[in-house]
């Protein structure tokens, strides 16, 4: 993809090669390669790691987009799905050209050196689409799979939910548990038109040797309504984030929903940030961590009440289980409209020990009991999630009521 | 012998708040522990169930003639020693049906062969709480007086204990829900012969539950034992202060 269009963003990139993200460690990119010689195949690794974030390969469940490293091994279009289209981003961007004016739209491509880099050493990425009035019952899902050691991938998305439309995506991230030190960049960009609905579940589940850098912009127009949900229960070498919602039309509304539970060493930075930019738009965010081992954890958010009648809430919802660990939370509240109405509400505590000791007096064992109620603390419970991918994400939690034990965590 | 609680003296932060309690209970028995506020009735409960809070400074409770004074509270549990609790706290996430299966050792998320599924069912309806409104409620949480308590019952019964600890089962329910915990404890001591200590200030749950012996606390002591028919009269008639004043110049 060498178009003469592309020319100002690779320019402009190579501006901010070197600009430090606002938040975060600064990683060294420079090591990591983009063409790697070989790459994984789909074996049987890469179908577990697959489903471990939701991603069915088998192509039951929908749609499915399916990219290791930098190659799209799987791309089982919409053709299958009426009213939605899915193709690699540079396939889309050459066939229609249109499409070029959603690219670097939501966010720009000089934030920082992770968005510069994804321009100028992009490694392909999903193009999804609901046709207008189109209500999308199946999801659709895509997967980032990295199978290869010292790789950098660095995709470049874009969802478009057009007027009137339900689309609801699930996209799972995962780095092969052989591939040592892994690095992600991968850029997103969301666009919500008039009256659609966009879900958009993201499963994190990294190595401990990865170093994830995601830069996410959503536009949303008048009464479009734009729900997140984003889960990571693995541990992670060190992954900051920040998405960005601009509430552009009227009525437009925006819901980020974070679960983590962050172990081991992992350095976690995430955060949501919401523009109320058009008249009685509103926003939440709710965050819900526990934290075990020596991880480090920032919850921060933002919301920034612009217009008449506008409405945010932050929370964030922290349970720390061992001493070595940290939760920090920042939020911040800008009122630039005097009838706009906002408000933040942070709890961090230890598991609560009348909890514990109750569930022990039914006869559950201390590490079982521990278990369960970080599992109930985590809960989704995520509205606009339907109940079958609640379902999943429970599922996936039910894992740490096995694993989970006073003494391992710390 | 079930339950056999010799010289128990219990300290929290420091404060001794049971000084010296000697009883015992048979298999089968139904005993009152009865007394004014702050009169110890909840700190024995809650360190016959284990609770590491209250600690033992002198004395030992053998359960079935086995040492548990150093047992944890699951220990115990297990063993068959069951608490219902005055003030249960409410737990976000987990649902009462789930809570009700590991209250029966059986893991929902897991189960295993042989584990009845529609256990937590029949409970619920054993304690008149209709299942398809209650199974997924989050333990506890927005419960009226009587749903907690009934609550608990679901729980204790799951457990299928040999001993049920029921701290103040009756206190802050309406007659209503009086009258189906009445009910169901009683249906479950007909049907389990399963002893039960009964905390409470009042003789409401003692007419559904009648015990063989009474026990009248005050300053962390025993001030005094007796039957039913002998002692309810006169705690009615004189209340607790009066009572144990006349039967200590007696």
């Amino acid at each position: 993809m060498s178009d003469e269009w592309r020319k100002k963003y690779r320019l402009e990139a190579l501006q901010a090669v070197t600009k430090r993200s606002a938040y975060g460690n600064d990683i060294d990119l420079s090591d990591f390669v983009t063409f790697p010689k070989g790459g994984a195949d789909l074996d049987e690794d890469v179908k577990r790691r697959s489903l471990e974030v939701g991603v069915d390969l088998e192509g039951k469940k929908g749609g499915t987009y399916f990219q290791v490293d930098h190659s799209v091994l799987l791309s089982q279009l919409a053709s299958r799905i009426k009213g939605v289209e899915m193709l690699p981003t540079d396939e889309a961007l050459n066939k229609y050209e249109w499409l070029r004016g959603y690219y670097w739209k939501a966010l720009s491509v000089s934030q920082d050196k992770y968005t510069a880099i994804a321009e100028l050493r992009q490694t392909k990425g999903y193009f999804i689409r609901s046709a207008p009035n189109e209500k999308v019952d199946q999801p659709i899902q895509a997967c980032l799979y990295i199978g290869t050691g010292g790789v950098l991938q660095a995709p470049h998305n874009i969802i478009i939910a057009e007027e009137g439309s339900e689309l609801n995506v699930i996209t799972g991230c995962t780095a092969d548990s052989r591939a040592k030190t892994v690095a992600h960049v991968g850029v997103s960009e969301f666009y919500v038109k008039k009256n659609a609905t966009l879900v958009f579940t993201m499963i994190h589940s990294w190595s401990d040797e990865a170093y994830v850098r995601p830069r996410t912009g959503v536009i949303v127009e008048e009464g479009g309504t734009f729900i997140s949900n984003y889960v990571m229960i693995k541990p992670v070498r060190d992954i900051q984030s920040y998405p960005t919602a601009h509430l552009v039309g009227n009525g437009a509304k925006a819901k980020f929903n974070s679960i983590i539970y962050a172990s081991k060493d992992s350095i976690i930075d995430l955060g949501n940030r919401i523009y109320l930019m058009a008249e009685g738009t509103s926003g939440e965010s709710i965050f819900k961590v526990v934290s075990t081992g020596t991880s480090k954890v920032y919850n921060r958010g933002q919301i920034i009440g612009q217009n008449r009648n506008t409405k945010g809430h932050l929370e964030c919802r922290g349970m720390i289980l061992c001493p070595t660990s940290s939760i920090t939370a920042i939020p911040e509240l800008v009122a630039e409209h005097s009838d706009t109405e906002l408000s933040h509400e942070a709890a961090i505590g230890r598991l609560q020990e009348e909890q514990l000791h109750y569930l022990m007096a039914r006869g559950i064992q201390p590490e079982q009991a521990i278990g369960v109620l970080v599992k109930g603390f985590l809960d989704p419970g995520l509205p606009g999630l339907p109940e079958r991918l609640q379902e999943e994400i429970r599922s996936k939690l039910a894992l740490l009521e096995r694993k989970s034990s006073p003494q391992e965590p710390c | 012998m079930l339950l056999s609680v010799q010289d128990l003296h219990v300290r929290v932060e420091g404060k001794e708040l049971l000084k010296g309690i000697n009883l015992s209970m048979e298999y089968g028995e139904i005993v009152a522990i009865m007394g004014h506020n702050a009169s110890g009735k909840t700190t024995l409960a809650l360190t016959l169930a284990g609770f590491p809070q209250y600690q033992v400074s002198e004395g030992k409770i053998l359960f079935e003639g086995e040492d548990v004074t150093s047992k944890s509270i699951d220990e115990r549990a297990r063993m068959g020693m069951a608490l219902a609790f005055q003030s249960p706290p409410a737990i976000r996430g987990i649902k009462l049906g789930h809570m009700i299966s590991l209250s029966a050792g059986m893991n929902p998320w897991q189960p295993k062969p042989g584990d009845d599924p529609e256990l937590p069912k029949k409970i619920l309806s054993k304690v008149n709480l209709e299942p398809e409104k209650y199974l997924d409620r989050e333990v506890n949480v927005g419960f009226s007086g009587g749903e907690r308590k009934r609550s608990e019952l679901a729980q204790i019964f799951a457990m299928r204990p040999k001993l049920m600890i029921l701290d103040e089962p009756d206190s802050g329910v309406d007659i209503d829900s009086l009258k189906v915990l009445g009910n169901s404890l009683q249906e479950y001591f007909r049907t389990e012969k399963c002893s039960m200590m009964i905390i409470t200030h009042h003789r409401h749950i003692l007419q559904y539950l009648k015990p063989s012996r009474m026990h009248i606390l005050s300053g962390g002591k025993i001030a005094l034992t007796g039957s039913y028919e002998e002692l309810m009269p006169k705690i009615e008639e004189l209340g607790y202060e009066r009572l144990i004043k006349e039967a200590a110049n007696e």
